[in-house]
């Protein structure tokens, strides 16, 4: 691969790039989804990944990094996640015409034929059972497991990463503090995906794959799981190196790479720059605009949206489920919204109070 | 029930053969022909004990690959094949500072056409992906929906024991990557509001002027059993991993296939 080629790639996988880039291209997937789907354009495209991938092997550190045994099931699971987005899109496009036509979705054709659980059920799973035992067979003969030096809490690695499932949240580390990349926000995962049967009170595509008759739903989970989860595994396994800086897919560690830290509170924007009088002593008169900002944020946004934008929703979903549902989306949104703040602006915190380790 | 044949009319081979289906022992093991027709074919999944948590019938659009993916079952596969092959690992493991790192280097090196710590390994890897991708097919199909919204939230729990036990076993080879992995995961609890020392409002838990809520006394160290993370760890986290999780998993799967079929089997259209 030419020098130029490796050097463009590298910028554009850039943080603030690369999200974009990803934004853009997973809403235009849910857009076209009915043109890209089609088996020919999807294999078109596997072909394509699969050239590139074989072409970027030719770089030594591509190389090393994908080879990581560790690193191995993350680059087959790109692939399999891959190929799933493309299955259930696939089908939604099918399911999508046929509702059109006033057909029902395919699944619709065959659910009131019955079939005896043995042998049909039972002889899928024996088989199934048998392919993955000898999946992972091969895969272990392969792939050997990975051990390092005996654990030492002297010699610290660098970089020092989380299990790979867990990346997302390291990621997070960059733009929030721990107590709320590493506490607050994996409990609102587990708590928001248990809320969502309660709040989701669209009553059609219950058994069948569809993106038409349930936009919204679709869209703001595989927002979440593909782009705020699988896509932060990505960048932690393969483009963060020493001391979390970002790195290429072609570009080699190096330790000593400089990142200048020039982050900047809210307050001192406010105080500083904007005002020039210095930041007060004390705290409350200091984070009093950020404090206004997160509390306008979840409080005024809200009865806007729900008059507008969320209209028709609101009135399906009533008070309750709708505040639930918006407050779930304005924190996932705000995820966002703080990586860009931190990519334009190098804004550090919207509010900081050391004093008493709170910072937003 | 076996079917009783006229024996004269049979060869040699035959009649032996049926001697043997129709003793005592043939009949109390299979207590039905081979399942080929309707019935027999509901016996063998109903007075199965295993298999009676399927039904004896199933819409046949729930059968399809291509809409559950294979997932949930993978994932039950997985589960079930990193049970056994941990079993075989803790035969070679001990959870002890001294001796844990050496036990894998043992594991590696030593032991003749030794892959139990790649199946375990790669197992456990695959599983959180499968996981994940079974979440994402029951969500696209909509299938969280009445009368499933309680097994969702069953799910959800799953989610979180598969990562949780994966997580715990990272720590167990005690080489540098699981010590440090396990040390940036841990640390977070420090920052947890109010129960965590380093946390916001940990400061309101005083007793006058003793601070509650310390390095010593938090919920990092509630994770951890120390400052460190250290041999207590190293038990801790063993014994969750290879006790504590999964018999919670475990009830919770069996709870989670109950309501699969209670909540009228694989979700299709109405
Ligand atoms: C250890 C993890 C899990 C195992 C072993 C498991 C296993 C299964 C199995 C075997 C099924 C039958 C249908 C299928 O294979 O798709 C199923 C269905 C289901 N699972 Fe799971 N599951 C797990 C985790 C989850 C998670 C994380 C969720 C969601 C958050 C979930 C929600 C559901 C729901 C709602 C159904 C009913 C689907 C339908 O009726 O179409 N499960 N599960």
């Amino acid at each position: 691969m030419p020098e130029f080629v490796k050097l463009a790639i590298n910028a554009l996988t850039a943080p603030s790039i690369f999200v974009t880039l990803a934004i853009l291209v997973f809403f235009a997937s849910l857009k076209f989804y009915r043109i890209w789907t089609r088996p020919k354009f999807a294999l078109g495209l596997l072909v394509a990944s699969i050239l590139f991938f074989l072409i970027s092997i030719t770089d030594a550190h591509f190389q090393w990094i994908v080879s990581q045994p560790d690193n191995v099931p993350i680059m087959a699971m790109l692939y399999v996640v891959g190929f799933f987005y493309w299955l259930s899109l696939r089908q939604a496009a099918i399911n999508d015409e046929r509702i059109e036509q006033g057909k029902g979705p395919m699944e619709a054709e065959e659910t009131n034929d019955r079939v005896h659980v043995w042998p049909d059920l039972v002889y899928t799973e024996f088989i199934a059972s048998i392919l993955g035992t000898a999946i992972l067979i091969i895969w272990s003969i392969l792939v050997k497991a990975p051990l390092e030096q005996p654990a030492s809490l002297t010699r610290t690695p660098n970089p020092s990463k989380a299990p790979w499932y867990f990346l997302g949240l390291q990621e997070m580390l960059v733009y929030f503090d721990p107590w709320l990349a590493g506490v607050v926000l994996p409990s609102l995962i587990v708590v928001g995906l248990m809320a969502v049967p309660y709040i989701d009170k669209n009553p059609k595509g219950a058994g069948y794959f569809t993106l038409k008759e349930r936009p919204f739903a679709v869209g703001g989970f595989l927002f979440g799981f593909l782009v705020l989860w699988i896509l932060l595994v990505f960048n932690g396994t393969f483009l963060r190196g020493p001391n979390w800086n970002f790195f290429g897919p072609y570009e080699d560690w190096d330790v000593h790479k400089l990142v200048p830290l020039v982050n900047v509170n809210l307050s001192e924007f406010i105080y500083v720059k904007w005002l020039g009088t210095g930041l007060p002593a004390s705290w409350f008169w200091r984070e009093l605009w950020g404090i206004l900002l997160v509390i306008g944020y979840l409080t005024i946004l809200p009865p806007i949206l729900a008059k507008t934008l969320f209209r028709t929703m609101y009135a399906r979903m009533g008070f309750l489920r709708y505040n639930v549902m918006i407050q779930l989306l304005l924190i996932e949104f705000s995820m966002v919204i703080k990586m860009y703040l931190r990519w334009t602006v190098n804004l550090k915190y919207i509010i900081a109070i050391p004093e008493f380790f709170f910072n937003i | 029930m076996a079917e009783k044949t006229p024996v004269k009319a049979k060869s040699a081979l035959a009649q032996a053969w049926a001697m043997v289906t129709d003793s005592q022992i043939w009949t109390s093991l299979i207590r039905h022909g081979y399942p080929e027709d309707a019935r027999t074919r509901s016996l063998a999944v109903l007075t199965n004990v295993f298999l009676h948590l399927h039904p004896a019938k199933m819409r046949k659009s729930g059968l399809r690959m291509r809409y559950t993916w294979c997932m949930g079952g993978l994932s039950f596969f997985l589960f079930l094949s990193l049970t056994v092959t941990g079993l075989l690992l803790m035969f070679y493991y001990r959870p002890t500072a001294e001796y844990a790192f050496s036990d894998i280097v043992y594991l590696r090196e030593d032991i003749p056409l030794g892959i139990m710590r790649e199946l375990h390994r790669w197992g456990a890897h695959a599983m959180v992906i499968t996981v994940w991708l079974h979440m994402m097919r029951v969500f696209l199909t909509g299938s969280y929906k009445p009368p499933r919204e309680f097994n969702w939230g069953i799910g959800v729990l799953l989610l979180v024991l598969t990562l949780l036990l994966s997580f715990t076993g990272y720590l167990l080879p005690w080489d540098q990557l699981a010590i440090w992995a396990i040390t940036v995961g841990t640390n977070m609890a420090r920052a947890t509001p109010v129960v965590g020392y380093e946390g916001p409002l940990a400061q309101l838990l005083k007793l006058g002027d003793i601070a509650l809520v310390h390095a010593g006394a938090d919920a990092r160290y509630f994770l951890t059993a120390g400052r460190l993370i250290g041999a207590q760890t190293l038990l801790r986290f063993y014994v969750l991993h290879c006790v504590g999780i999964p018999l919670a998993a475990t009830v919770l799967m069996a709870v989670h296939f109950w309501r699969v079929r209670k909540d009228g089997g694989i979700s299709g259209p109405m």
